[in-house]
C-alpha cells in the first residue's frame, strides 16, 4: 500500500497577489433594491433592464438556498457581507496603453496581453465588476463578428441581445442564477454572422480583486446559422482571509448548423465559491460543447448543458475536476433532448487529492414520443488519498422507445503494480504518480485545444507534487 | 377470467368492524392487548413518530420522480376479523412452491395458517413463529433485531406507521451451522377493498447458518384497493447464508411499500430478489449493511410493470467494514404508461478499504408511453476500491425482433421471448431452479394478462 501523506497546496503564485486599488464606483455591502438601483444608475441602464434586475431581486430573496441536495457548505455564504459592485472607470479600453497602470500590472503578470498576440482573434480582461480592457482583431471585426462587453452589448445591439438574454437560463432557474439576474456586471457578447468560421479563440479573462466582493459576469454568445467560434475563458484571484462569490450565468445560443465551443478553466483560488449556471440551446444540426476543467474555488457548483432544441443536434460536455485538500468540486452536465435524432455525450473525469472531493452530478432528459435519441455518460473517478471522497449522483429519465441511453462511472485508485513499475524504472513516486494520473485524464486532455492541454498537464502535475511519498 | 390462485370475489362476505387508519386522537384500533407492554409502549411512540413527519414531497431528494400523491392513506381501514369461509378460501389459493420446509399464511394481519418445521429442526433449534409469541418467549432477540436499523431511505414515516400497527409477522431463527435444505414460505393476502397490513418478517441466522425465504403479497381480488406497509429485517450472522426472495402480486389497485434491511456480518452472504408485477404503486427501500470483513451482498430485481403501474426503488449498499462487496442488478420491462424509478447509492464509509461494489439498472421500453428514471449514484469516502455503476435505456433490438419473425414466430410472441430472456438473466442468479421455474411462470402470466 502506498504511504499516506499530506497533499500539498498547489502552487497558486501566479495569480496570488493584489493591488490596493481605490473604486470610483462602489454599491457597499450588502443587496436591497438601493443596490440594484444604484448598479442601474451608474451603467446607465435602459428601463427594461432594470427591471429585469428588480425581478431578479425578488426571486432570489424568494428562493431557498438548494441545501436539500446541495452541499451545507452554502449556508456560510453572508450575502448581507458581499459588496455586489465595484469599479474604477466606466467603459473598456480599446488599446493596452489606456488601460489603468496597476489594472495593466495584474494582467501582465497573468500574461496577458501576451497571449492575444501569440494566437487570439480577440480578448476581453475583467477586473471585479467591470470589463477594463476590450479588443477584437481588425479582420475579425471585419467578418461581422461582435466581441464587446455585456454592458455595451444590450446597449449597442438591442435587437440581438434583447432577443436571447435571459431565454436560455431564465431568471427563476435557480437561486444563483436569480442573483446574476439582479446584479449582473461585466462578462461578453458574442454575435458570430452567418457562415463565418473564427479561426482563433476568442478568450475572456476574469479576475477578482477585491475583498469580500461577488463577481457577476453574464455572458451571452450568439452564433447565427453555419458560424463557428471557440471562446475561452480563465479566471483567478488573490487568497484573502474571507471567502469571495464568483456567480456566473452564460448563455449560449447555437442557430442552424452552428458550431460553439466553450472552454474554461477555472482556477480561483481556494477561498471563492464558484456557482456558475451554464447553458446551450442547440437548434438543428448545431453543436454545442463544453469543456470544462475544474481546479481551483473552496466549492464549484457546475453544471453545463444542452438543451438540444433542432433536429439532429448534438451536445457535449467534457470536464476534468480535481479536488484537493479543502476543495469541493461539484460538477456535470445536463442534456435535455427535445427533438428528434438528437444526441449527446458526456465524459467526465475526477481526481480526489488529500481531503478533496469530487461530486458528479448529471441530468439526462428524453421526452416521449421522441426518436433516434443517444446519450452516452461516462464518468470516471481517481481517488489518491485514504481521505479522499468522491460522489456520483445522476438522474437520468427516458419515455417512451426508439431512444438509447447509456450510463457507466467507476472509482478507482492508483494501481500499485502500475507505481511499482514505474518505481523499478527509476522515477520517484511522486513522478510516477503524476504519470499515472495524467494517463488517467489523458485521452480527455487529448481532445482540448493544444495550449490548454499543455496547460493542464502542467498544473496536474503541480497538485500531484508532495501528495505520495 | 380469474386465474388459478386468486379468490372469487362473490364468496366474500363483507366485514364489519372497521376503523379508519388516519389519525383521529384514537391510538392504533384493534391491536390485541395480550401484545407485551413494552412492545405497545414502542407503538405508541411510533405513532407518534408517524403523526410528527411530515409526508413526502417530490421535492424531497429521496422521493424525486416517485408519485407521491398516490399515498393519501385516508381511504384505508384496519381490517376486522376474517371469516370461516375467507379462512378457507385463502389456504386453498395459497399454492406457491410444492415443497417447502415450514409455511405460514397471513391475510388482513391475521395467522390463517402456519405449518410447522419438522421435528428434526426443531431439536437442532430452529425457532418458526408468528411474530407475537416470538416477542413474548424470544424477548432478548426479537429486542436486539426487531427494527434495528433506521429506516434512511426516504420511508421514516411510513416505517414509524408499520411499527405502530404492526400486530403479527413471521420470525425465524436459524442457530449456529444448521442448514434448512428446503425455502420458507410465507403468504400475505390483502382481503376486501381499502384494507390495510403491516407484514413483518424478523428473519436472525446465527453463525454459519443456511436458509432460503420466500414471500409472497397477493390480494383476494385482482382489482381491489388496498394498501400494505411491510418491514423485513434480515440478519445474517458470521459465515451465514440466506436467500430472499418476494414475489409482489398486489392487485392492479394496491398501494405499497415495503421497507427491507439487511445486515451481513464477517463472511456472511445474503441474496435478495424482489419480483414485481403487481400493484398500481410498489415502492421498495432496500438497505444492505456489510457490516464484517468478507461479507457479501446480492439485491437483484425483476419488474414487468403494464397499465398505469409504478415501480419506485430505492437501495442503499452500505459499506460500513473493509474488504466487503455488493453486487445490484435491477431489470426493468415497461409497457403501456408504466413508470419505474430506480435510485441507488453505493456508499463506502471512510476506513472500508477494499470494497468491490457495482451497481446496474436497466430498463427496456416496449412503448411509446412508458418511462424509466434512473439515479444510480456513489458515495466513496475511502480508497483503495473498485465501484462501478451503470444505467441503460434502451429497446427491443430491431436485429433479434427480425431473426425471431424470420423464423415464423409472430410479433407478440417473439417480443415476449425477448423480454423474458432479458429479465431471465436475473433470476438464474439465484441458481435455484425451482424457485427460477416458479419466477419465470409468474412473468409468463403477466404477459399473458397483458396481452
Amino acid at each position: 500500500m502506498k504511504p499516506q501523506t499530506k497533499a500539498v497546496d498547489i502552487d497558486r503564485s501566479i495569480g496570488d497577489f493584489h493591488y490596493k486599488v481605490d473604486y470610483a464606483k462602489d454599491a457597499g455591502r450588502g443587496l436591497t433594491e438601493k443596490t440594484i438601483h444604484y448598479i442601474s444608475e451608474v451603467k446607465e441602464d435602459p428601463d427594461w433592464v432594470r427591471e429585469f434586475r428588480l425581478r431578479g431581486l425578488k426571486t432570489f430573496l424568494e428562493k431557498p438556498l438548494p441545501t436539500h441536495w446541495a452541499s451545507k457548505d452554502l449556508e456560510t455564504i453572508d450575502f448581507d457581507k458581499i459588496r455586489y459592485y465595484l469599479a474604477q472607470g466606466s467603459g473598456a479600453k480599446r488599446t493596452w496603453e489606456e488601460v489603468p497602470e496597476d489594472i495593466k500590472r495584474t494582467f501582465e503578470r497573468l500574461g496577458i496581453p501576451e497571449q492575444e498576440r501569440k494566437f487570439l482573434a480577440g480578448v476581453e480582461a475583467q477586473f471585479d465588476s467591470e470589463a477594463v480592457y476590450s479588443n477584437i482583431k481588425k479582420a475579425v471585426g471585419e467578418q461581422g463578428v461582435i466581441f464587446v462587453g455585456s454592458t455595451e452589448g444590450l446597449k449597442n445591439h438591442p435587437e440581438i441581445f434583447k432577443k436571447w438574454f435571459g431565454k436560455v437560463i431564465p431568471i427563476g432557474d435557480n437561486k444563483f442564477s436569480a442573483l446574476n439576474s439582479a446584479v449582473f456586471s461585466g462578462g461578453s457578447f458574442i454575435y458570430v454572422p452567418p457562415g463565418v468560421k473564427v479561426k482563433h479563440p476568442l478568450q475572456a479573462y476574469f479576475r477578482i480583486n477585491a475583498e469580500s466582493f461577488g463577481q457577476f459576469e453574464r455572458t451571452l454568445i450568439i452564433a447565427d446559422e453555419g458560424s463557428e467560434v471557440t471562446y475561452m475563458e480563465g479566471c483567478t484571484a488573490p487568497k484573502f482571509e474571507t471567502a469571495t462569490l464568483h456567480s456566473a450565468v452564460v448563455e449560449l445560443v447555437a442557430l442552424k448548423g452552428a458550431k460553439i465551443q466553450y472552454i474554461t478553466v477555472q482556477n480561483w483560488s481556494s477561498n471563492v465559491f464558484n456557482l456558475v449556471t451554464k447553458r446551450g440551446l442547440a437548434h438543428e444540426d448545431a453543436e454545442i460543447k463544453w469543456i470544462d476543467c475544474n481546479i481551483g474555488s473552496r466549492l464549484t457548483m457546475k453544471y453545463p448543458g444542452v438543451v438540444l432544441k433542432g433536429r439532429k443536434s448534438r451536445g457535449e460536455v467534457l470536464s476534468i475536476a480535481l479536488a484537493n485538500n479543502g476543495q469541493h468540486q461539484d460538477t456535470g452536465a445536463k442534456m435535455i433532448h427535445a427533438a428528434d435524432e438528437t444526441t449527446s455525450n458526456i465524459i467526465s473525469k475526477s481526481i480526489s487529492i488529500g481531503t478533496g472531493r469530487a461530486t458528479y452530478r448529471g441530468l439526462v432528459h428524453v421526452p416521449k414520443h421522441l426518436k433516434n435519441c443517444k446519450n452516452n455518460t461516462e464518468c470516471d473517478a481517481l481517488l489518491i488519498n485514504a481521505t479522499s471522497r468522491t460522489d456520483t449522483y445522476p438522474a437520468i429519465t427516458v419515455r417512451g422507445t426508439g431512444n438509447a441511453v447509456q450510463h457507466e462511472a467507476s472509482v478507482s485508485q492508483v494501481s500499485s503494480e502500475q507505481i511499482f513499475y514505474m518505481l523499478q524504472r527509476g522515477l520517484t513516486e511522486a513522478q510516477a504518480m503524476s504519470l499515472s494520473v495524467n494517463g488517467f485524464v489523458n485521452d480527455l486532455v487529448r481532445q482540448f485545444p493544444m495550449e490548454y492541454s499543455v496547460e493542464l498537464k502542467r498544473l496536474i502535475e503541480l497538485e500531484m507534487e508532495g501528495s505520495v511519498g | 377470467m380469474v386465474s388459478a390462485n386468486r379468490l372469487p370475489l362473490t364468496q366474500m362476505p363483507s366485514v364489519t368492524q372497521e376503523k379508519n387508519l388516519s389519525s383521529s386522537g384514537i391510538l392504533f384500533g384493534p391491536i390485541e392487548s395480550d401484545l407485551p407492554d413494552w412492545f405497545r409502549e414502542q407503538q405508541r411512540a411510533a405513532w407518534q413518530k408517524f403523526e410528527s413527519l411530515p409526508r413526502p414531497t417530490r421535492k424531497d431528494q429521496p422521493w424525486r420522480f416517485s408519485n407521491v400523491d398516490l399515498l393519501d392513506l385516508k381511504p384505508f381501514r384496519i381490517p376486522g376479523p376474517l371469516s370461516e369461509d375467507d379462512r378457507k378460501n385463502i389456504l386453498k389459493y395459497s399454492t406457491g412452491l410444492d415443497q417447502f420446509a415450514g409455511r405460514m399464511i397471513f391475510a388482513n394481519n391475521q395467522l390463517v395458517e402456519r405449518s410447522v418445521i419438522s421435528e428434526d429442526l426443531k431439536k437442532r433449534g430452529v425457532i418458526f413463529q408468528p411474530l407475537e409469541r416470538a416477542m413474548v418467549e424470544h424477548a432478548d432477540l426479537f429486542r436486539k433485531y426487531f427494527m434495528s436499523s433506521e429506516a434512511t431511505l426516504g420511508s421514516a414515516k411510513f416505517a414509524a406507521l408499520h411499527q405502530a400497527m404492526v400486530s403479527n409477522g413471521t420470525f425465524l431463527f436459524v442457530p449456529r451451522g444448521v442448514e434448512i435444505e428446503q425455502p420458507i414460505e410465507i403468504f400475505h393476502w390483502l382481503r376486501n377493498d381499502n384494507m390495510s397490513i403491516f407484514p413483518h418478517l424478523l428473519l436472525v441466522t446465527d453463525e454459519l447458518a443456511k436458509v432460503t425465504v420466500i414471500e409472497h403479497f397477493r390480494s383476494c381480488d385482482r382489482k381491489a384497493p388496498g394498501f400494505a406497509c411491510g418491514v423485513n429485517d434480515l440478519i445474517a450472522g458470521p459465515g451465514a447464508k440466506i436467500t430472499y426472495v418476494c414475489v409482489q402480486e398486489w392487485s392492479s389497485k394496491a398501494v405499497a411499500l415495503q421497507m427491507n434491511s439487511t445486515t451481513v456480518d464477517h463472511d456472511g452472504s445474503a441474496m435478495s430478489l424482489n419480483l414485481n408485477v403487481g400493484a398500481r404503486y410498489a415502492r421498495f427501500e432496500g438497505l444492505s449493511r456489510l457490516i464484517g470483513e468478507g461479507a457479501r451482498s446480492d439485491m437483484l430485481a425483476v419488474s414487468v410493470a403494464t397499465n398505469e403501474q409504478e415501480f419506485d426503488s430505492r437501495t442503499l449498499q452500505d459499506h460500513i467494514s473493509a474488504r466487503t462487496s455488493s453486487d445490484l442488478l435491477y431489470k426493468n420491462a415497461l409497457d403501456d404508461k408504466a413508470r419505474c424509478t430506480f435510485g441507488g447509492l453505493i456508499r463506502v464509509e471512510p476506513h472500508a478499504h477494499f470494497t468491490d461494489a457495482y451497481q446496474k439498472v436497466r430498463n427496456l421500453l416496449l412503448s411509446d408511453d412508458s418511462e424509466a428514471n434512473s439515479m444510480p449514484g456513489l458515495e466513496i469516502l475511502a480508497d483503495n476500491v473498485r465501484c462501478t455503476h451503470g444505467a441503460t435505456s434502451g429497446q427491443i433490438n430491431e436485429d433479434e425482433m427480425f431473426y425471431l419473425r424470420s423464423r415464423g414466430i409472430p410479433v407478440p410472441v417473439a417480443q415476449r421471448l425477448i423480454v423474458g430472456g432479458f429479465l431471465n438473466e436475473v433470476i438464474q442468479r439465484l441458481d435455484q431452479p425451482i424457485m427460477a421455474d416458479h419466477l419465470n411462470r409468474l412473468i409468463d402470466r403477466k404477459f399473458a394478462q397483458s396481452a
